[in-house]
């Protein structure tokens, strides 16, 4: 039975890995992502435009447009000459924020009134529109505060902002954790959908199904392959991770690996699912495409879960990868505890051991 | 020859890549209004040489001229003059039979009257003009050849290129094929034929027989066969085991190839050899040597260098099984519906110890469904399917160690080594340890794979690739074997070595069950059952069956022509 199960796994990797281009899918997307990610898929606003329409000529003005053009958010700084300019520079996508000084500002601001600006903000980028939004406000308080120093008189309360566990609100430790999970989905769902629906075109799935290995054993055969090359992923990614993007590991390892294994196992459940109900590799792929879309983009790793409608929240509950991204993310930057972690973990349970035997009743029933 | 249709010079195909070229050093004249078989099996260069002249591949070096012009500079008005049907049909199984002649009328560029003129000729051609709304998908096999042929006679073609249009059809389609192709050359039509059936190629008038990118014989089939003449000779009723008399008989150094006939045994002496003596066979007192007609199979065996040899290595170190002839495999009513479609109609037989079972029918006729359910890889819509009494489907690993299996489509893992698919085999099999190192390294030398171990069997030479696939069906001593059109495309010298190695099992007690489409493969075994579209509609030994039709006008009848006559016989009912 034991050596059986072993023949089949050595048969899984050697079909992995002697194959040059099954070699590459496993190993291409690692590279590829680790790379690209951590700087591509950032939320931070640098390098962008700001516009400026400024029909006052005073002195606070322009005191103002020089803190802006310092800000790193904004790496030019464009002059507009009329409200026609405006328009065109937010159509034309030219600038993310046009901030406008109306004639009056720096004779209130003189006067010792209060004086207006306008911020007009390009919807299209809401996002990072508010960001940038963010930032001027930002300037404008200190701008504030610093003249009622200046006055003698204390300025009002002060907010002070700290952040835990990304004290610089650094975006790759939002996103490396978070590619241990994803990078381990799309893998196991490939080598488990993908392998099963490979072997039904060469029909050496049925040379399984005569021989004496039960379904049982067939899809431990799958299961455990998958398992291995998902944790090796998932292991060069953390340590990339950490070697490369300095970013402290603050949990336990083995936790972490632990909670990776049933993590893999509800994977592999809806891997098997999916390669029992295909019949080529094709509708293999393009199951798993369909499959793995959704669960990124409702993982909570685009946007937080709870922004999502009620309904939605409850049906992504099956979701495994939502579930385990907040397992990855708590271990490696808070230290999550055990409780928090259990709290996560057995919503993944629940779905390994449905998934698995859904698909191994698909199998039997196939068959039949 | 200023009169050729088509003149081949020294054609020569090597894709890039490939180890050896797939067409080597070709040359041939193909005569207006003739036809001309490309015969050869598997790999041998047919459908290359087909698309070379169709102008679909460039040759890598050499030259071909159809009408004094170049497939390839001279495309276009080449295909005005040639008509090609590639082996899968080119028909849209979305489409209805109309849709199609229509598309391929649009892209030959028929309209207008002349359009309506030839449908109604090629649809009364192909007695196809009932079933003109009817989905292409849902054609029988043999039907969807002749859509295929009319689709390729659009435009009245001068040279109508057929890539193996025979395989798989039943024999009553395939003889009206063979039929419409005689009406078109006394047209003038001239045509190519390629087939992987050697008894094909008798029908044809000019023969390319080809092996593995060698022209092996270019013309006349007669003029090959009359090379073997009076040395073919069947022994008539032996007496006892004719498989162990077919074994004595091809150690013999006279013997050439030796097959079972039903129950007699067939041979082909080498030339200039005198007649073995009966006494040395011991083929029995009531046995006699008869000539028979020589076949064109007999000279191609020659031409490759002869028959394997009787021996089989690799039944000699199995353990003879022991047991009385108690039935083995059993299915009882045993029906498989899609739909309203019964794929396997009320099928009922009975295979006892130590026989050779054959379900012989055409492609689609059933075959596969029952053999799937019977081995479990299929579940019954009713009735029921039994090996050793046990339903393979519920149950029981323990009787599925009992079961060798051999694909169609020898079912192995392609990216992985030989010596890697033997080691799964053997550890799915529980082999392990020594014993497993011991039996694998027996494989590798009884089917010679030594000089292939570290090659992945995609590879490998079609032969080799069987030999591997019976290899790592039969490694953990099964005393029952599932065969599956073992030896579809394989050249014969490779069949005739797979069916020693299955008789010599056979004489050891090993239970065998094999499909095929091949009429003449079904004389090996002991019984068959004919599988027409779902049902049985005949089962006996091969000698019941062809003496059931046997008519004074056709004293001899073979396999093929025992089909036919019982298809007949159904239908009229």
């Amino acid at each position: 039975m034991l050596s059986r199960i072993v023949t089949l796994i050595i048969k899984e990797l050697q079909m992995l890995l002697v194959d040059r281009s099954s070699r590459m899918i496993l190993i291409m997307p690692v590279v590829l992502q680790l790379c690209l990610f951590p700087f591509a898929a950032t939320l931070e606003v640098t390098n962008n435009t700001l516009a400026v329409f400024n029909e006052d000529d005073g002195s606070q003005s322009l005191e103002l447009i020089k803190r802006f053009s310092k800000a790193q958010a904004f790496s030019e700084l464009l002059p507009l000459y009329s409200e026609l300019d405006i328009r065109q520079v937010l159509d034309n996508q030219q600038a993310l924020i046009v901030i406008r000084f109306p004639a009056d500002f720096s004779r209130n601001i003189a006067g010792g009134h209060s004086a207006t600006i306008q911020a007009l903000l390009d919807g299209r980028r809401s996002n990072s529109g508010q960001i940038a939004l963010g930032y001027v406000q930002q300037m404008l308080l200190n701008y504030n505060n610093e003249r009622l120093i200046e006055q003698k008189r204390s300025p009002p309360s002060l907010l002070i902002t700290r952040n835990w566990f990304n004290p610089n609100l650094n975006y790759v430790r939002h996103i490396v954790p978070s590619l241990v999970a994803i990078i381990t989905t799309i893998s196991t769902l490939i080598v488990t959908a993908l392998s099963v629906a490979r072997e039904r075109e060469q029909g050496t799935f049925d040379q399984l199904l005569v021989s004496p290995l039960t379904p049982g054993m067939i899809m431990i055969g799958k299961a455990i392959p998958a398992m291995l090359v998902a944790m090796t992923q998932a292991t060069i990614i953390l340590l990339a991770g950490i070697f490369i993007y300095q970013i402290p590991f603050v949990g336990s390892f083995m936790l972490l690996y632990l909670c990776m294994v049933f993590y893999v196992l509800a994977l592999v459940g809806f891997g098997l699912l999916i390669a029992s109900i295909c019949a080529t590799q094709q509708q293999a792929f393009l199951g798993v495409f369909s499959f793995v879309m959704p669960t990124i983009l409702l993982s909570g790793f685009v946007s937080p879960v709870e922004n999502m409608p009620l309904w939605l929240q409850y049906l992504d509950w099956i979701n495994p990868l939502r579930h385990f991204i907040v397992i990855v993310k708590g271990i490696f930057l808070k230290d999550i505890d055990i409780p928090i972690i259990l709290h996560n973990l057995w919503p993944l349970w629940v779905i390994a051991i449905c998934t698995l035997s859904a698909a191994n009743w698909k199998f039997r029933q196939h068959l039949g | 020859m200023s009169d050729a249709l088509v003149i081949l010079d020294a054609v020569q195909k090597i894709f890039p890549k490939a180890e050896k070229p797939a067409l080597t050093n070709l040359s041939a004249t193909l005569l207006p209004g003739r036809i001309t078989g490309l015969v050869g099996p598997d790999g041998a260069g047919k459908t290359t040489l087909i698309r070379l002249m169709a102008g679909l591949l460039t040759p890598t070096s050499g030259t071909i001229r159809i009408t004094g012009l170049d497939p390839i500079e001279d495309a276009t008005p080449l295909r005005q003059i040639i008509g090609y049907m590639p082996q899968k049909f080119g028909l849209y199984e979305d489409l209805t039979v109309q849709e199609n002649l229509e598309l391929h009328a649009d892209l030959r560029n028929v309209i207008g009257a002349e359009r309506k003129v030839t449908f109604k000729r090629l649809l009364n051609f192909t007695d196809l003009t009932q079933f003109t709304t009817r989905l292409a998908g849902k054609l029988s096999g043999g039907m969807k050849q002749k859509l295929g042929l009319a689709c390729a006679l659009l435009g009245k073609p001068q040279l109508l290129l057929l890539d193996e249009p025979g395989v798989g059809v039943d024999p009553i389609s395939r003889r009206e094929l063979w039929k419409m192709v005689h009406d078109l050359i006394a047209d003038g039509m001239t045509v190519v034929w390629s087939t992987a059936y050697l008894d094909e190629a008798e029908l044809c008038q000019d023969v390319l027989l080809m092996n593995e990118g060698q022209l092996l014989f270019y013309g006349k089939p007669e003029d090959m066969t009359n090379r073997i003449r009076d040395r073919s000779f069947q022994i008539r009723n032996p007496s006892g085991s004719r498989r162990q008399v077919l074994e004595r008989a091809l150690r013999h150094p006279n013997v050439m190839d030796g097959v079972i006939q039903g129950h007699h045994v067939r041979l082909v002496l080498r030339k200039n050899t005198p007649l073995p003596d009966l006494l040395e066979l011991e083929a029995g007192e009531n046995a006699e040597l008869v000539p028979v007609m020589p076949r064109f199979e007999d000279a191609f065996i020659e031409a490759l260098g002869g028959g394997p040899g009787g021996d089989s290595v690799l039944a000699q170190r199995l353990q003879a099984i022991v047991g009385d002839d108690k039935t083995i495999i059993e299915a009882h009513h045993l029906t498989k519906l899609f739909g309203a479609f019964a794929a396997t109609d009320q099928v009922n037989f009975a295979v006892k110890r130590g026989e050779i079972f054959g379900l012989l029918g055409p492609n689609g006729a059933g075959k596969s469904t029952t053999f799937r359910m019977m081995c479990g890889l299929l579940a019954p819509s009713s009735g029921t399917a039994q090996v050793l009494g046990i339903d393979l489907k519920k149950s029981a690993s323990l009787a599925r160690q009992q079961l060798g299996y051999m694909a169609q489509k020898f079912s192995l893992y392609g990216n992985l080594t030989v010596q890697q698919n033997l080691n799964f085999f053997s550890g799915v099999y529980g082999l392990k340890g020594h014993r497993q190192k011991a039996i694998v390294n027996d494989m590798i030398e009884v089917f010679k794979l030594q000089p292939f171990l570290t090659i992945t069997p995609d590879t490998l030479p079609l032969g080799f690739k069987q030999r591997l696939a019976l290899a790592c069906a039969v490694m953990h001593e099964p005393p029952i074997l599932f065969l599956d059109e073992p030896t579809s495309g394989v050249d014969p010298v490779t069949r005739r070595e797979f069916w020693t190695h299955i008789n010599g099992m056979v004489e050891k007690g090993v239970t065998v069950m094999v499909t095929t489409h091949f009429m003449d493969e079904a004389e090996y075994c002991d019984r068959i059952a004919l599988v027409f579209r779902g049902k049985i509609i005949a089962a006996g030994t091969p000698d019941q069956l062809k003496s059931q039709v046997a008519t004074p006008e056709n004293p001899d009848p073979s396999m093929e022509d025992a089909f036919i006559a019982l298809v007949q016989e159904q239908t009229d009912e």
